[in-house]
């Protein structure tokens, strides 16, 4: 029978039974060998609470062989004392009996025997008494019947001076249940298993973007929502005064959609007014001179960048009268029809601002990006002058990397142009400053990571999200361990 | 960015001094440049083709330099030049000047068979020019930066320079059946049809890009001269008759195109960058277009526009000063001035003495809104010297709902015992349909028109393919794998204004030696107790009933019904399912829509 088979029986036996049960006594019941039992408890035991086991040790007594022996045909003395017939025995014949050495001074000392010398063919043996008791046999009788204890400890230790009788400790199990007893079993891992660590683990792409969510709330910025890939051509360039010739436009650069392939509705007097701006000019524009396609402006795209959720956030600003200063941000998904390689992927996230008061300058600017970026433990910026093609004036903004000792681009700025607020309702005195900068970039620096696929997607290595630290953008980086602290 | 690579001591020579590389990268990011690398010819060449290939080649020291994409006259080292030393004060800003010819005009005649393919033509004359070695090769590349930039790999306009002594004017500007234009191309040494040329320049790895641009057209553009010499046949290539040298001395310049704005600044940009070295320094002769109409033009335009600003208008939104509170730091109109006529914007105060008068040059086409001459002041005065200050903007912030519920959930995800995916929006359609044993039409996925590769051909429907391949990507991670997402997917939809619209998902997986249904299940039941949904049907509770579908194992899928609506499922996955992602253990999997718990 095999072990899981004897442990289930076990197990149901113990369910059956008032309060448990004895090795020893099952493997009676079951007509096993007790040991196959004791396997079966000690497999249970390592399960853990199914069961209780307490061990006993009981002592008893049994017959050595010669013990059983004797117990059996008698002693060895009885059985000298009975080969011996009323005509006498001569001593050296009795002395080749079986028993005849060890019987004969027994029954010597017992009294039931004599010897006489004076024979005519030697040493002769006849009995003294005509019948004897053999007090050893039925003391031997009593131990195999199980009741050793009804002999006196004089008794029995001279019975175990004559090595008939031996004491033996029995090793026996009570066992009862445990606090997780069930009579169904299941294996348990032998290691440490993950299930045993339970623990979840949050993306370190995502913990980033917590912290800039965080550092937007701390500044007074408002989220804007950002729930839509698919965008129109419209609301992607066109609102944002981006020319349809331009090559963000082109098929090499954007993911089109042929499926739905069109915006359904656009709001056509801001439409008209757009259209005017880029073909005509007006607002103090020259405009880009050309003939401006209302098809071009239809054609769905995934969104290139979140900046029109924030021409859709701004011209519903415009709608509401008076006009209210806000502060806006947002971080989500931008599509990009780009060659891939180790920093580029098809998808990452932007990470936007943006401030419409009355008034703003490029101080102004200036002046939130040094917050913001303090935020993040960068405080060595510089500024310098780019071309975006919906803010004027542009600024890249540049700091200085200690680990790469030169000016690294950090972000993208500018005020947004006249052309893109002015047709949206906006007051002439309002201007919108604005940043935005990917959200792979910093995470790939606070990180260590190179490639930008062991960040996101389905690729990453989720040992690496397992192990990854806290995200806290403004603490300092822990130095190296040192040869001496190692 | 176009980038311009320009012989470093041909610049420093026409600068008229030496900097160190440092202070060279210092003067271009003032200005608005970026030093991007600095190598040679022989580097270049060694690094792309390997060193034997380089052994021959220059190894005088090349700058590359990065331009903003709007200012087509810094694309050359002629601009540039014209452009930092105007920024330093060091020469005065050249006037361009347009000039009759002592004899006769030359003419370019329109015919109306352009009207379809590219119906808009400008032209010039460079006279007595003296090419150099340098210059000439600077003359070609101009016009590649401009073909690849404003001209928009030539789709918008091409442009075309000849040898004007070997060709007799009038020119005429037609297009013809292709089998019916026949000339020696460039480096060719015998005449083609278009035909054959179309065919040829396929294997060009230079012109084939240019090919679509007129190919199954009925009519190709091409210019004839009065003896019907091809000038060129816009936008492929130009003839070998007329072609320029070092040794040429006038130059007929055209530029054809789509665009009659782009063309005329093209034009604008080769004639005022190139009138250096003309023998009248900056003139250019005119040349007369007749369009189809009968009425004639002429250019180039070379015009010349006055802006007025005001000065505080300009210290205002510079944020110079907060000029009102003290007003003794802001820049006073005249400084304002000298500031923009370094920017190559001359100018001066005129009228009460806070107007600036700033005259924009044919060069500085970018200036199309006085928000440019902001800039432009504000780069002289230098980005880094301005005052920086917080707005005074009271604002009260608020999450996006959706965001805020996301934030928090993603967190008890978490605590709950699953790791967090990050997986593309992107991907195939065999992930979200043939995949998940379902047709593609019944997905009501948006379809990308132009993927690059099959991963990009829809955006995803559902959550669980990506978490599926994380899984797969992660087989050798210790089991079970427990993972989770909280974002967006899209889906078609009439009713918005694009077509399409995002929902916030949020998809659980269980992935181990046994289903784990009931592990999912026990999630479901976690996450209905975090949103404080009860069990049951009664008050908004939550439900689920046996259900099936093709990505699950029969009599192992449910429907969750919550706040009186489906809002998901969740279930074993089918075995297929499991095989098609490279799976293989068993898979329980959970998708709900986190918007009606909003």
């Amino acid at each position: 029978m095999a072990d899981g088979q004897v442990a289930e029986l076990l197990l149901r036996r113990l369910e059956a039974s008032d309060g448990g049960l004895d090795s020893a006594e099952l493997a009676a019941e079951l007509g096993m060998e007790h040991q196959a039992v004791v396997g079966a408890v000690k497999s249970l035991q390592a399960l853990g609470e199914v069961i209780e086991a307490e061990l006993r040790s009981t002592k008893h007594w049994e017959l050595t062989a010669e013990g059983e022996e004797i117990a059996r045909e008698g002693s060895h003395e009885a059985r000298v004392f009975r080969s011996i017939p009323p005509e006498g025995l001569a001593q050296s014949e009795l002395m080749r009996l079986p028993s005849g050495k060890v019987g004969f001074s027994k029954a010597m000392s017992n009294k039931w025997i004599r010897v006489d010398k004076s024979a005519a063919d030697g040493p002769r043996v006849f009995r003294v008494v005509d019948s004897m008791e053999d007090e050893v046999q039925r003391r031997l009788q009593l131990v195999r019947g199980g009741q050793a204890e009804k002999l006196g400890e004089k008794e029995r230790s001279e019975l175990r001076k004559r090595k008939l009788l031996a004491e033996v400790t029995l090793k026996t199990y009570w066992v009862s249940k445990g606090s997780a007893f069930s009579t169904s079993i299941s294996k348990q891992e032998t290691e440490l298993s993950p299930e045993m660590i339970s623990s979840g683990h949050l993306h370190p792409l995502l913990k980033v973007r917590s912290q800039f969510r965080q550092i937007f709330l701390e500044m007074g910025f408002t989220e804007m929502p950002t729930d839509n890939f698919i965008e129109s051509s419209f609301w992607n360039f066109d609102a944002l005064f981006q020319p349809q010739q331009h090559p963000a436009r082109d098929q090499h650069d954007t993911f089109f959609l042929r499926d739905p392939a069109e915006a359904l509705q656009l709001p056509m007097d801001y439409v008209q007014r757009v259209k005017r701006t880029h073909s005509q000019g007006g607002y103090g524009s020259q405009g880009y001179k050309y003939n401006w396609k209302l098809d071009e402006a239809r054609k769905n795209l995934l969104r290139t960048h979140t900046t029109s959720a924030s021409a859709r956030a701004l011209y519903r600003l415009a709608q509401k009268k008076p006009f209210t200063p806000v502060k806006y941000f947002s971080i989500d998904r931008v599509f990009r029809n780009e060659t891939l390689d180790a920093t580029h992927l098809a998808e990452f996230h932007q990470i936007e601002g943006v401030v419409a008061d009355h008034g703003l300058t490029l101080g102004h600017l200036m002046g939130v990006l040094r917050e913001f970026f303090t935020k993040l433990g960068i405080t060595q910026l510089r500024f310098k002058p780019a071309y975006n093609p919906y803010t004027e004036p542009s600024m890249e903004v540049f700091s200085y990397h200690q680990g790469l000792k030169k000016w690294v681009e950090v972000g993208n700025s500018g005020v947004f142009r006249p052309e893109m607020l002015l047709p949206m309702g906006l007051p002439e005195n309002v201007s919108v400053i604005a940043w935005g900068l990917s959200l792979e970039r910093p995470t790939m620096i606070k990180y260590g990571i190179n490639n930008i696929r062991e960040l996101v997607g389905h690729k990453v290595n989720l040992q690496m999200v397992y192990d990854s630290p806290l995200c806290r953008l403004d603490a300092e980086p822990r130095p190296p361990p040192t040869q001496e602290a190692a | 960015m176009p980038t311009v690579s320009v012989k470093r001591d041909l610049l420093f020579q026409a600068l008229g001094r030496t900097y160190t590389d440092e202070e060279f990268d210092e003067l271009c990011f003032e200005f608005g440049l970026e030093l991007d690398e600095i190598t040679s010819e022989k580097e270049i060449i060694s690094k792309e083709q390997g060193n034997v290939k380089a052994a021959g080649a220059s190894d005088v020291v090349l700058y590359k330099i990065d331009v903003p994409a709007n200012r087509y006259d810094l694309l050359c080292l002629e601009g540039l030049v014209r452009g930092l030393q105007v920024f330093k004060e060091r020469i005065k800003a050249p006037v361009y000047k347009r000039v009759m010819p002592d004899g006769k005009i030359q003419k370019l005649i329109i015919t109306e068979e352009t009207a379809k393919i590219r119906p808009f033509a400008v032209a010039a004359v460079l006279r007595n020019i003296k090419f150099t070695k340098d210059r000439y090769d600077s003359f070609i590349e101009l016009q590649e930066k401009l073909h690849q930039n404003i001209c928009r790999k030539r789709a918008l306009v091409a442009i075309g320079t000849h040898d004007l002594d070997t060709l007799s004017g009038p020119f005429t500007y037609t297009a013809k059946r292709p089998s019916d234009i026949k000339f020696k191309p460039l480096n060719k040494t015998k005449e083609y049809t278009a035909c054959e040329l179309m065919n040829i320049y396929k294997t060009d790895n230079h012109l084939k890009h240019y090919l679509h641009i007129i190919e199954n057209k009925p009519l190709y553009p091409v210019i004839y001269d009065s003896n019907g010499v091809v000038l060129s046949m816009p936008p492929i290539i130009n003839g070998d008759h007329s072609r320029i040298t070092v040794n040429t001395r006038n130059i007929f310049i055209e530029c054809t195109g789509t665009d009659f704005t782009k063309a005329k600044i093209v034009l604008d940009i080769i004639v005022t960058m190139f009138s250096e070295y003309c023998e009248n320094q900056f003139t250019v002769e005119a040349a007369e277009v007749v369009f189809p109409n009968g009425k004639s033009h002429t250019f180039p335009e070379l015009a010349y526009r006055k802006e007025m600003v005001r000065a505080d208008l300009i210290n205002k939104k510079v944020g110079i000063s907060l000029w009102f509170v003290h007003s003794f730091f802001r820049e006073t109109p005249e400084n304002l001035a000298k500031l923009l006529t370094r920017m190559y914007l001359k100018s001066e105060v005129i009228g009460d003495g806070n107007q600036i008068e700033i005259e924009i040059p044919p060069t500085r086409a970018d200036i199309i809104h006085a928000c440019d001459i902001v800039e432009d002041a504000a780069i002289a005065y230098g980005y880094n010297n301005i005052q920086m200050t917080l707005p005074k903007t009271y604002t009260i912030a608020n999450q996006f709902p959706l965001n805020k519920l996301t934030e928090l959930l993603r967190h008890d995800m978490a605590a709950a015992g699953f790791t967090e995916a990050l997986t593309f929006a992107l991907c195939s359609q065999e992930d979200i349909a043939d995949k998940l044993g379902v047709d593609i039409s019944a997905t009501k996925a948006v379809h990308i028109s132009n993927p690059k590769t099959a991963e990009f051909q829809v955006a995803r429907t559902t959550l669980l393919p990506g978490l599926l391949k994380t899984i797969a990507a992660n087989r050798k991670m210790p089991l079970p794998l427990k993972l989770f997402e909280i974002s967006d997917i899209v889906i078609k939809d009439s009713n918005t204004d694009v077509g399409a619209k995002n929902y916030r998902h949020l998809c659980a997986v269980y992935y181990n030696k046994n289903p784990g249904f009931e592990i999912i299940h026990g999630l479901l039941d976690r996450i209905m107790q975090l949103l404080d949904v009860p069990p049951g049907e009664d008050k908004g509770g939550y439900v689920i009933k046996a259900s099936e579908g093709p990505a699950f194992f029969p009599g192992r899928c449910a429907e969750i019904f919550a706040r009186g609506q489906s809002v998901g499922k969740l279930g074993v996955l089918h075995p297929d399912v499991i095989t098609k992602f490279e799976l293989t253990m068993p898979c329980s999997s959970l998708e709900i829509n986190v918007g009606p718990f909003l």
